[in-house]
């Protein structure tokens, strides 16, 4: 069993705490929003908040969740008001596959917590992601605008 | 939403599956004068176009969405015709199982060569031209006039004399019922008000919340997951293994063989099926592939270099007489290594079996292949079988033609009946178990007259063929005409140069490990042995290489043109900003004229790829804006394989298993594209992909230029290049 707070409840799981979060959040909390995409912390598609951090939920044990407010991509908007990187990705048509994007838009959120105006280089340095149809082009541009929103 | 087929609603159904085409493709499209019903008591008749009485336009689109736009293109097709308005419309898929039961009146599910608007851009435009001239003498009946009086736009329909209006929605019962009419005309290319505008695609808020469903994503009652590991030796088998180890682990449900070749463990989630997995001895019987390593493949290979026998593709003049003779000669071995599609999505499958009936959940490229599959693994009749297709977190080729993880599904849930399993691959399994593309090497040679023209070209291609291990029965007296794509004398794949004495020709060496189609596929090497190749010829002959290639390009206006427009954006022959390279390459693929001037900035091993222009001349642009995206992201695709990508083997077994071996390019490596986006009409080529295969070359020669030094064998990273 594990006590983890996402996206604001608290739920009581009947999860081995040694499980990477990443399939709590999926095969327990029934959140599949969040992605599996290498299961070594290499691609980002499960990239989720850790008391506003992000991580990569594949490699973070539930143990090391608890007590910690997760929130998921599922979580990253206010109610029916989409989170202002949400947003620039509509207006700019980001996805392509998409299912590398709840990953790639959670650590986005995140950088721009840190760095509200983030330069290029703040961009290459804070996000590496992987996405395999090549949406980077748009990921820029859509980071910037959100920088902007 | 287009992830749940569902098609019995409270909604009707209009016939629109164009006769004509049905013809051309030898479809039967079984129109009729009286309305099928559905179980609900709508009407339905085969259809492209759903039109519900609240006024949306429900789309049915067969070909798969997995990023490249084509459910947005395609709807944007039909409703060009339909005359609807844009804001109602929306898409779904149909179920291959419906369209095998209906004689086919979607025709080709298969979503791979670029085809997705290429190949069904007419009979979807006559499916929206169909509905619409239904719609029209529907209303024209109910008001008792002509319908030659009446016009549709914008989903409405208007009697001109009396300015009489009502929506699709309020006649589309009473159309259903109409008789098609036999033939329709469709709008000539200057009266386009959808086609060709860059509407933003129908299916990105659900990416941007999380709620769209991957096959990876499916919930079902009961559901078990399964995790599986199949012989890393392509040919191999279990020889044993020990349930009991694992059989007491939390949530494990089931040990099962899958095949002779793997093992899959059951369990209420799929973290501890995959944990009891890793458990769970297992021994092989690898055989005799063992034995085979990268080392052995390539000498297999470099024989085929100069080996007597080989398919011929083209032979002009006399290649190798002339060579032979010429005042300079230029010879030189290129080598392009097996990869991996790695979409981000792996492998997945999910199968509810019972003696009467096998359903089978998938993200697939191709419905009907999938359908194929289900069937021959469950041994049940096409009538108790049914396939729904779910949103593909990318396919690259993997998800076409292959369905090995469809038929690993529908095995496991056969030894669990009733209970529906979900089976996904872990990242190793998706490493170890592609369909690569296929490993390829080429000796090109060259010669040049006195005054450095090009008077005769030898291209011997030596390696794998897709075609033999996949398509046999598309072998052309052995030949595999896949293997020239790019170089071809005629067609969707033509080569752009005019060469007196011309000889292209592939020795077929295959291999244990199993080819397969991957975005591109052959347009990739052949691009860069040609275009590479073309620069090399171009400095032998002391000659500028954009004029170079000018001057055997006269019969080739269309490559000709996207070759210019690049090498007009970028400025080539002025300076370039110091420290800047430039490089070009173009090509024919899939219909498409296609080129790239990559400029590059060389600094020891450090390759930093600035800017990439690229022209592409699709005939028809239907949506520029996600054409430029798939420019983008196929450069993204086609740097990550030229740079990092390759697919070793040792012991038989491929050697990479997960990103940190096989990697993929960042946003930080992600260089400037500027897409020329020049549809000169008449013709309608692919998007997908063509575009994929020209900014390796571009690169390579750029960096040929920074350096002095030319890179024949691949990916880079080999050489200690990486990309900043």
């Amino acid at each position: 069993m594990a006590r983890l707070t996402i996206n604001g409840k608290s739920l009581d799981l009947k999860v081995d705490p040694s499980t990477p979060l990443l399939w709590a959040i999926r095969e327990q909390a029934g959140l599949t929003g969040t992605k599996y995409g290498c299961g070594v912390a290499m691609c980002g598609s499960c990239t989720v908040h850790l008391d506003g951090k992000a991580v990569r939920s594949c490699v973070v044990p539930v143990s090391v969740a608890e007590g910690k407010q997760v929130t998921t991509i599922e979580g990253l908007a206010s109610g029916s008001t989409l989170h202002k990187v949400q947003k620039a990705w509509v207006d700019l048509d980001v996805p392509q596959c998409g299912y590398c994007q709840a990953g790639m838009i959670m650590a986005v959120a995140a950088l721009l917590k840190d760095k509200p105006k983030p330069t290029d280089a703040d961009i290459d340095a804070g996000i590496t992601n992987i996405c395999r149809c090549g949406t980077f082009q748009q990921v820029r541009e859509a980071i910037h605008a959100a920088a902007k929103a | 939403m287009i992830n749940t087929p569902k098609i019995n609603r409270r909604s009707f159904v209009i016939g629109t599956a164009a006769v004509g085409a049905g013809l051309t493709l030898g479809l039967k499209i079984p129109f009729g004068a009286s309305v099928v019903r559905a179980q609900d008591g709508s009407p339905e008749i085969n259809a492209w176009v759903v039109i519900r009485p609240d006024d949306t336009v429900v789309v049915r689109v067969a070909r798969s969405e997995m990023g490249q736009g084509t459910i947005t293109g395609l709807a944007q097709m039909v409703a060009e015709e339909l005359e609807a308005d844009w804001s109602k419309v929306t898409t779904e898929y149909p179920t291959p199982g419906q369209s095998v039961a209906r004689k086919r009146p979607w025709g080709n599910f298969s979503t791979g060569g670029s085809r997705g608007i290429r190949e069904s851009n007419e009979y979807v435009r006559k499916g929206g031209a169909t509905a619409r001239v239904m719609l029209v003498q529907a209303a024209a009946n109910a008001w008792g006039v002509p319908a030659t009086e009446c016009t549709a736009a914008n989903s409405v329909i208007t009697h001109k004399p009396t300015g009489r209006t009502i929506t699709y929605g309020k006649v589309a019962e009473a159309a259903a019922k109409l008789t098609p009419p036999a033939e329709v005309a469709l709008k000539d290319p200057k009266e386009w008000k959808l086609i060709g505008k860059s509407i933003k695609r129908l299916d990105t808020i659900d990416k941007v919340t999380g709620a769209q469903v991957y096959g990876f994503d499916l919930k079902l009652p009961g559901m078990l997951n399964a995790a599986i590991k199949e012989c890393p030796v392509f040919g191999g088998k279990v020889k044993s293994f020990e349930a009991a180890k694992v059989a007491s682990m939390p949530g494990v449900k089931h040990v099962v063989p899958v095949g002779d070749s793997a093992v899959a463990v059951v369990a209420e989630t799929w973290w501890e099926a995959k944990k009891a997995l890793d458990a769970l001895p297992i021994v092989w019987d690898e055989g005799p592939n063992a034995k085979v390593s990268s080392a052995t493949i390539a000498d297999t290979l470099k024989e085929g270099l100069d080996a007597e026998q080989a398919f011929v593709r083209t032979n002009v003049g006399d290649a190798k007489g002339t060579f032979a003779g010429a005042v300079k000669k230029v010879e030189a071995v290129y080598a392009y290594p097996f990869q991996n599609h790695a979409p981000m999505e792996p492998m997945n499958a999910t199968a509810k079996y019972t003696a009467d009936k096998c359903e089978v959940w998938v993200p697939t490229q191709n419905g009907e292949a999938a359908f194929a599959a289900t069937l021959a693994a469950s041994g049940l009749p096409a009538d108790k079988c049914e396939v729904y297709k779910i949103n593909l977190g990318g396919g690259f080729g993997r998800r076409g033609a292959f369905h090995d993880y469809v038929t690993q599904a529908v095995r496991i849930a056969k030894q669990v009946p009733g209970t529906p399993v979900k089976l996904l691959w872990s990242r190793e399994e998706d490493m170890v178990q592609g369909r690569y593309h296929p490993v390829m090497q080429a000796k090109m040679r060259g010669g040049l007259d006195a005054n450095g023209n090009l008077v005769a070209l030898h291209m011997r291609l030596s390696g794998q063929s897709i075609l033999a291990a996949v398509f046999p029965q598309n072998l052309q007296d052995g030949r595999d005409n896949a293997t020239f794509q790019g170089v071809d004398p005629s067609g969707d794949f033509t080569l752009g140069y005019t060469v007196p004495n011309l000889l292209i020709d592939h020795a077929m060496r295959n291999t244990h490990v199993p080819p397969g189609f991957w975005r591109g596929v052959n347009i990739n090497q052949n691009a860069i042995f040609l275009e590479c190749f073309m620069d090399e010829l171009a400095a032998a002959a002391g000659q500028d290489a954009l004029e170079f290639r000018r001057k055997l390009m006269s019969k080739h206006p269309k490559h000709l043109a996207v070759l210019n427009a690049v090498a007009d954006r970028a400025g080539w022959g002025k300076a370039a900003p110091a420290g800047v390279h430039r490089g070009l390459a173009h090509m024919m693929a899939f219909g498409s004229y296609v080129a790239a001037c990559a400029e590059v900035s060389v600094t020891g091993d450090k390759v930093k790829v600035r800017r990439i222009i690229c022209a592409t001349d699709p005939g028809y642009a239907v949506n520029p804006a996600q054409i430029e995206r798939q420019i983008a992201g196929s450069f993204v695709y086609g740097l990550s394989a030229v740079f990092m990508e390759e697919c070793t083997v040792k012991n038989g077994a491929i050697e990479q298993t997960n990103f940190n071996t096989y990697d993929s390019m960042k946003i930080a490596q992600m260089p400037k594209v500027e897409s020329i986006i020049m549809p000169s009409g008449g013709f309608w080529g692919g998007v997908g992909e063509p575009t994929i295969c020209v900014a390796a070359p571009a690169v390579l020669n750029a960096m040929a230029r920074a350096t002095g030094k030319r890179v024949r064998t691949f990916p880079l990273k080999n050489h200690g290049y990486t990309m900043v």
